[in-house]
């Protein structure tokens, strides 16, 4: 490879990176600002210009501590369905012989395919109004309960656990459920985490479900208050777009330190495990 | 969201089937008949929340449905197509199925091309690489809501773009601009999704054979000439899903236009379609109306995405 073709790759990356990292800069920076400073010295902080008062102000407005604690409920619950649910179905898929198998794994696949957007409208009239779960965390999570991506993922990763470990424990007289909690659950640990991980950012950014069926604002997630601050209050307020960017820093916050942190477990192979020709 | 591993499992079915052979006077619920037990939830769960509502949407685009109190018993009289004729009649509605064509035709172009090119380098370079990948992923992990909160001070008039752009920039400005707000949303739909794609693509460059790129270096072709003739062809599977998931992704568009442009203004020019179903169906209570053109959404998508299939070759591989 020659040097001109290694220069323009690196700017193409590079380029790439400030492109996809700058907005959360400046995310960062104008929910500092005491007064808005949109010209080009305004993406650099200055300290004359720098408060916390934003963060206080947006506080006053949507109780943030709140709106977290709600996201933070909807997304364990998806979390808890998925991973109780998720590792059962997966395993019986894997390692089980039974009818249905077959039907339930293309039902898998296929679920994940149907548009959302046609299930908005019945889904709203039943859940909010046939089963009265509108302000509900249940009305919330019942939607996502169990991810059928990570029902996928469980059914790889159990596909590589070998079956002679499993009927060996058989024969001694182990029950299903033991084979399951002691033998198959230890070995299939990564497959958790990056389970847990894939399944918390869905519900945590998701808006479109629970603004439908939250209208109290006590119980709405974050996401939900955020944007009807957004879209009803923001002008009455004294710097709206510093209060609006303090309220999308700490929505942002959450999820963008998980995948930092856990960042080597969102493995493109779990991910692209589709596209392998 | 995504439609992970529908390759991978062939090795399972065929473990399936040998399996299969080997029990051949299986009993009636199958070897392990507790393995129906463990998926029960996980079925009744696709029952309700997938089957049940699928089957209801189809059945009110056909009835005069609307909203009424819970337990209250009323005939929903079968109206035929009436839905479906209010629907195509509507000119905010085709205006709606319009922008999501402006959408596409901008987002999912760009988003194959930039992922590609964007994987392609990434796959090569040896410094920085976990940095990029995170930098890239970022925008995909993090919720639209906070993000559209500084793409409206980034593009506002007298935003940091317009500062930058100073006499170029276009009046009125662009969110408030009826040619250029479905153009920013496009933008801004493949900027926070790209991080995902180019994830994609990265997996499936891991299966392009290296010696292919050795033989094409050897009969003296460049790094452009095996870009288009080898690594092009050989992530082509990928490329099929890419185009699918972005096509379904951009018709689902519903966060961007209620918040970016205050509900699909400038007078409707970033209106989508899901944004109408939300407001004939829940904010002006016609939920017929609605689930009406959720079908026809549905119909639209599944044609792009079988032509696409065609266009993309993705058939035999």
């Amino acid at each position: 490879m020659n040097r001109t073709q290694k220069y323009l790759r690196g700017f193409v990356l590079a380029l790439g990176a400030f492109v996809f990292l700058f907005p959360f800069y400046y995310m960062v920076v104008g929910s500092l600002q005491t007064s808005p400073d949109p010209t080009v010295a305004g993406a650099f902080p200055n300290p004359g210009n720098l408060t916390l008062d934003n963060y206080a102000d947006i506080n006053s407005r949507i109780n943030l501590l709140q709106g977290l604690v709600n996201s933070g409920i909807f997304a364990g619950g998806v979390i808890l369905g998925t991973v109780v649910f998720g590792v059962l179905v997966g395993y019986a898929l894997a390692q089980l012989q039974w009818r249905g198998r077959g039907v339930t794994f293309a039902l898998a696949l296929l679920v994940q395919v149907v548009p959302f957007q046609l299930l908005m409208i019945p889904l709203y009239v039943l859940i909010a109004r046939d089963y009265g779960l509108a302000d509900n965390y249940l009305g919330m999570i019942l939607p996502f309960a169990i991810n059928s991506t990570a029902v996928i993922v469980f059914r790889q990763y159990f596909l590589q656990v070998p079956k002679e470990l499993f009927d060996a424990a058989r024969i001694d007289g182990a029950g299903e459920l033991k084979l399951l909690w002691s033998i198959a659950l230890p070995l299939v640990r990564p497959a958790l985490l990056t389970v847990v991980l894939l399944t918390f950012i869905g519900p945590w950014n998701e808006f479109l479900w629970p603004f439908l069926v939250t209208k109290d604002a006590a119980l709405q997630p974050l996401a939900v208050s955020l944007a009807n601050y957004l879209s009803n209050v923001a002008s009455s307020a004294a710097n709206p777009f510093g209060a609006i960017l303090a309220g999308a820093c700490v929505l942002a916050a959450p999820a963008v330190l998980i995948f930092i942190l856990f960042q080597r477990h969102f493995v493109s192979s779990d991910i692209g495990s589709g596209v392998k020709g | 969201m995504s439609t992970v591993s529908t390759r991978k499992p062939s090795a399972g079915s065929a473990k399936l089937s040998a399996g299969g052979r080997a029990a051949r006077r299986r009993p009636l619920l199958g070897r392990n008949p507790i393995g129906l037990l463990f998926s029960a939830p996980y079925l009744l769960f696709v029952l309700a929340v997938f089957a049940y509502p699928l089957v209801f949407a189809f059945w009110m685009s056909f009835h005069d449905y609307f909203f009424a109190a819970p337990g209250a018993q009323i005939d929903r009289a079968f109206v035929g197509l009436d839905n479906f004729r209010e629907v195509i009649t509507d000119p905010a509605i085709i205006r709606s199925f319009g922008n999501v064509g402006i959408f596409l035709l901008i987002n999912v172009p760009l988003t194959v091309v930039l992922s590609l090119v964007l994987a392609t380098a990434l796959n090569k370079v040896v410094h920085f690489r976990t940095f990029l990948r995170v930098a890239y992923f970022v925008p995909y992990v993090t919720a639209s809501v906070a993000v559209v909160g500084v793409w409206l001070f980034l593009f506002n008039g007298s935003g940091l773009v317009n500062q930058v752009l100073g006499p170029l920039a276009p009046s009125p400005t662009w969110l408030i601009n009826s040619g250029w707000a479905m153009p920013i949303i496009a933008l801004f739909v493949t900027w926070k999704q790209l991080g995902f794609f180019i994830l994609l693509y990265l997996a499936a460059l891991q299966n392009v054979s290296e010696e292919l790129y050795e033989a094409a270096s050897t009969d003296g072709a460049g790094k452009i000439r095996s870009f288009f003739s080898i690594t092009v062809p050989g992530v082509r599977p990928a490329t099929v899903l890419v185009l699918l998931l972005a096509t379904v992704t951009g018709s689902n568009l519903f966060t961007e236009p209620y918040l970016l442009t205050g509900g699909g203004g400038p007078n409707g020019a970033s209106s989508s379609p899901v944004l109408l179903m939300y407001q004939r169906g829940i904010e002006q209570g016609s939920p017929d109306t609605a689930a009406a053109i959720g079908v026809l959404l549905v119909i639209g998508v599944l044609i792009l995405a079988y032509v696409q299939r065609k266009l993309a070759g993705g058939d035999e591989s």
